[in-house]
């Protein structure tokens, strides 16, 4: 795409490539890209969103106009029963619009990092939580405690923003950093979080047990140092990513890290950070929340949501479904394999293997058209803006235009 | 178009008119005198033997934003909807779930449609949080039907407690107060357990009126001070809202009464004042405080209070006290409860519970409320609420109506309470019957008043058409629940109890004028501190009116009559 700014640059800018959405990033120029405050990710988002390919719209792999795309698009889906809305990498108005499409098709909704969310969901279900958010941290949080994650893999800027700032209200020490659980020992989480809430116990025995011993691989006196140090923090923040946890049940992992932090604060200020995995997945959720009573995973039986946090999927429902509708705008990542026909509305450079039946590009918000979206601590929605003229429309154009076609065969 | 409601009985306290019968003539969404006989009237409505009010505004009701939505997040269980079969006058659209039973966390679009339903056309989200205004208004925007508007949270933002401690003058505080406003588009002020939201993320766990926030060295009475004083020299109509320190606490009516003296005599309004009405008296050290609230109620004529009442059955608490929502947690029902501290702005507590008859406590708080209810004197300064959905779903509005007009249906219901309850209430001998005049005064008039909805909550000339009619049945219950027509700016939306046209209502602001100056600390405060831009963090009219159904009404900064 040949790079095509009439805004005024320098704009200082909202970044949606990773859950932080540092609002904070100033854009210089888009080619070649100059960008302050800039990371790893927020460089390969801009980066591909100025010099990725202008895709148009195809159906059955042939070139076609936008209004047959979304004809056809609309033909698929009123054809479908149970339709699956899967990937649903958007923001707020997206999703907005995503759910009226959903509530007029009976569809069923899934986001493409859902597994890590409902782990979170599920705990959160069963015994809730306390969580804090990322300003709490930048001025209060003394130790940090990071389970099943470095933390800035995910989030380049954290430490930079939130544990090596210098100013601070409370004249905070610099953070102590811990680490548990990091890339295969994650698997050894349950152990060790079952271990450090019987610690917490004076009368569990094994505190009697010799400090050497080792449980999922970590010493005890490691174990009781940890709550020690908890204990002694002023406010002392616990970190987990629910999407490294990939074993079976890992929602009762979860659980145990939520149940160790009610325990420290019945008489300590400890609070929880669950991190998100991006591609809008806290918009999604906070929005489908608030439309249809439910996060996802949910459906739409004749206009009335349901929720199923395990049945509806998207594994699952690719086996059931009788349309797929695969929505990524930020990246340009590719629907999973389904004998349904699938529509792909998303970013302009995705390069199929296989052409989908429908594919409709979109602008990537933030960067073709303004936006809205939640921060990784879901407490601040971002408004994000428009960074230059495009052809492309938006998605939630294209999809209230599916709506229309839609609603005109109904009536 | 002119459309006539003719030959209804009118309640229109504002007027003056206690069940006059009387025409009344619409012309673009407002109410007109009667037109001249060349003047075609489009549309008649034969109302005779019909009552008619202004339509019901509810001044606080947690409506939307981040505690509500992790309340319906938390409890899937409680969204639990019925089959049923879509009745034909019910339009949907867009996003539109549908008939539900009562459950404490609609969703936005069913709490729009469950709103109308029973005749009220405004709601007000009492605690807005400030960073989380975006979200607030993202929601409201997709509430269907009722026009809203939220109150900003302030007096635990670190921000305001710096200035305080700094001993910043007033007109500094009513700077930022003025720009808060403007920047989070809300109508009023609300303090929620001032100071003590804060001081629980330095680990105290209770903060009484005049005990330190540690770290500040402030006091809940100087917040409360400080806060009132900016919004009353403001001028914005609505007073502080307050939500006193030591809700729930057995013995914490000490604590309201003080509260009552510390804004010096400057109006506040005194919020779900049924949870902070408890002694400490007899044997389980838990009693009812209502007699004295009451009396300084109706003696303290700068006060004024909602009640807050709590009904029997499942819901869900979602309040910005953190503080005293930790404390509550142990008494969740079911068993889980979310806590959160956010943005060195305030914080959240969602903790679900069942309120039981058969329980000591629960019973003695229902009765509570009622006796407040029946011991305020002057209907224009106690407002009818559950806190919704903190002590039950908005829902139940018109089972709480009957309950208060109903002497009978009262005594019976109190009659099945828990015994030692019953031993510790005088709730039967209060013979109080609220008339329809009262009501209209405690849910349109009084309440329009309060918030400064100057052409709404009455039905006089000039006046939005937000109006209601029902037919007049001696079951209040029956006949609140389900009104014949419902008004929205003149358009027909409610038919027998059911939506019949969609409409999207608008967004109520104040905007008092203040020195941008004061953006130049805040944004300093901003960069070094916080994790946002100043920019980011105001919400522009475009957010909340770029869609084309919503819209932003700004209220004039000029004080209410009451």
């Amino acid at each position: 795409m040949k790079p095509s700014i009439n805004t005024t640059l320098p704009i200082t800018h909202c970044c949606p490539a990773c859950g932080l959405l540092c609002d904070d990033l100033v854009l210089n120029s888009t080619y070649p890209l100059s960008i302050k405050n800039a990371c790893t990710k927020s460089i390969s988002f801009f980066e591909r969103a100025f010099t990725g390919k202008a895709a148009t719209s195809s159906v059955a792999g042939k070139p076609t106009d936008l209004n047959s795309a979304i004809q056809a698009a609309a033909n698929i889906l009123n054809k479908a029963n149970h339709p699956l809305f899967a990937g649903l990498g958007t923001e707020v108005q997206g999703m907005r619009a995503i759910m009226r499409l959903a509530e007029k098709t009976s569809a069923t909704l899934d986001h493409m990092h859902s597994e890590g969310t409902v782990r979170n969901t599920l705990a959160m279900q069963n015994s809730g939580w306390q969580t804090t958010t990322l300003t709490e941290i930048k001025n209060r949080a003394d130790v940090i405690l990071a389970i099943g994650t470095d933390i800035v893999s995910s989030y380049p800027r954290f430490f930079e923003k939130l544990v090596l700032n210098t100013n601070t209200l409370f004249n905070r020490p610099k953070p102590e950093v811990i680490y548990l659980g990091l890339a295969e020992e994650a698997a050894k989480l349950p152990e060790i979080m079952s271990a450090l809430n019987a610690l917490m116990n004076a009368k569990n025995p094994l505190n009697k047990k010799p400090d050497t011993d080792l449980i999922g691989g970590v010493t005890i006196a490691s174990l009781k140092l940890i709550l020690a140090k908890l204990k002694a923090a002023q406010y002392g923040v616990v970190v987990w990513s629910a999407s490294a946890l990939k074993f079976p049940q890992a929602e009762l992992t979860v659980q145990s890290i939520t149940q160790l932090i009610a325990k420290l604060n019945e008489t300590n200020r400890v609070a929880g950070l669950p991190l998100n995995s991006g591609d809008g997945d806290s918009s999604v959720n906070n929005t489908s929340t608030w439309l249809s009573g439910y996060p996802t995973r949910n459906r739409f039986v004749n206009g009335h949501p349901e929720y199923d946090a395990y049945h509806f999927s998207t594994k699952l429902q690719l086996m059931n479904c009788d349309a797929l509708l695969w929505v990524s705008t930020f990246n340009a990542y590719l629907p999973p394999d389904c004998e349904a026909p699938t529509i792909v509305i998303g970013h302009p450079d995705m390069q199929f293997k296989k052409q989908p039946d429908v594919f409709i590009p979109v602008g990537i918000p933030g960067v073709d058209h303004i936006g809205t979206m939640f921060r990784m601590d879901s407490s601040v929605a971002m408004p994000l803006k428009k960074l230059h003229e495009t052809e492309l429309p938006s998605l939630s154009d294209v999809v209230n235009r599916i709506v229309s076609q839609i609603e005109a065969k109904l009536s | 178009m002119i459309t006539l409601l003719k030959n209804g009985r009118i309640y229109d306290p504002t007027s003056g008119k206690d069940g006059v019968v009387q025409d009344i003539y619409i012309k673009n969404g407002r109410i007109i005198a009667k037109p001249s006989a060349s003047e075609k009237i489009t549309q008649t409505y034969d109302l005779t033997g019909k009552v008619v009010m202004a339509g019901a505004i509810d001044m606080h009701s947690h409506i939307g934003g981040g505690k509500v939505n992790i309340a319906r997040m938390m409890l899937p269980e409680y969204q639990e909807t019925k089959k049923y079969t879509e009745p034909e006058a019910h339009v949907c659209t867009p996003s539109c779930s549908h008939p539900t039973i009562n459950h404490a966390t609609p969703s936005a679009t069913d709490t729009g449609f469950r709103y109308i339903e029973m005749g009220y056309t405004a709601a007000f989200e009492p605690a807005l949080m400030p960073v989380n205004a975006r979200q607030t208004h993202l929601e409201m925007a997709d509430t269907p039907m009722i026009d809203k508007g939220g109150y900003a949270m302030l007096g635990n933002d670190d921000y305001f407690l710096r200035m305080l401690t700094a001993k910043k003058d007033q007109k500094a505080i009513n700077d930022y107060v003025a720009w808060i406003l403007n920047a989070t588009q809300s109508i009023g002020i609300k303090v929620v357990n001032p100071g003590g939201i804060n001081a629980f993320k330095f680990n105290q766990r209770r903060l009484d009126l005049d005990e330190n926030n540690s770290h500040y060295q402030v006091t809940p009475r100087e917040i409360l001070k400080s806060l009132s004083t900016a919004v009353h020299q403001l001028g914005i109509a609505k007073p502080l809202h307050v939500h006193c320190n030591n809700l729930g606490a057995a013995g914490n009516f000490q604590t309201t009464l003080d509260t009552m003296s510390a804004s010096d005599g400057v109006p506040m309004h005194l919020t779900h004042i049924q949870f902070h009405s408890y002694g400490t008296e007899g044997d389980k050290r838990f009693s009812s405080a209502a007699a004295q609230i009451s009396e300084a109620l109706n003696k303290n004529k700068h006060i004024t209070a909602d009640v807050g009442q709590i009904l029997f059955g499942q819901t869900v608490t979602a309040s910005g006290d953190n503080m005293m929502q930790q404390l509550n947690a142990k008494h969740a029902n079911p068993k889980k409860s979310v806590i959160m501290d956010i943005e060195c702005d305030a914080g959240c507590g969602v903790v679900p519970f069942r309120y039981k008859d058969q329980n000591y406590v629960n019973a003695l708080q229902w009765a509570i409320g009622l006796e407040i209810f029946l011991s305020v004197e002057d209907p224009w300064r106690i407002f009818l609420t559950t806190d919704h959905p903190n002590g039950a779903p908005f829902t139940s509005y018109p089972h709480l109506i009957r309950l208060l007009m109903d002497k009978t249906f009262r005594n019976e219901a109190f009659a099945k309470l828990n015994l030692d309850a019953q031993a510790m209430s005088n709730l039967t001998s209060l013979d109080r019957e609220y008339s329809l005049y009262e009501i209209a005064i405690m849910t349109r008039a009084g309440a329009a008043n309060l918030i400064g909805l100057n052409d709404r909550g009455h039905l006089g000339i000039g006046a939005g058409a937000d109006i209601t009619i029902y037919t007049d049945q001696t079951d209040r219950e029956a006949m609140f629940a389900k009104p014949d027509y419902v008004f929205k700016d003149g358009e027909l939306v409610v038919k027998d109890g059911k939506v019949v046209k969609v409409v999207w209502g608008a967004t109520h602001t104040a905007k008092p004028a203040f020195d941008i100056a004061v953006e130049k600390d805040l944004k300093d405060y901003f960069d070094k501190y916080h994790t946002m831009q100043l920019d980011s963090f105001k919400i522009n009219d475009d957010e909340i009116s770029s869609d084309g159904r919503g819209s932003i009404i700004v209220h004039e900064n000029k004080k209410a009559s009451h």
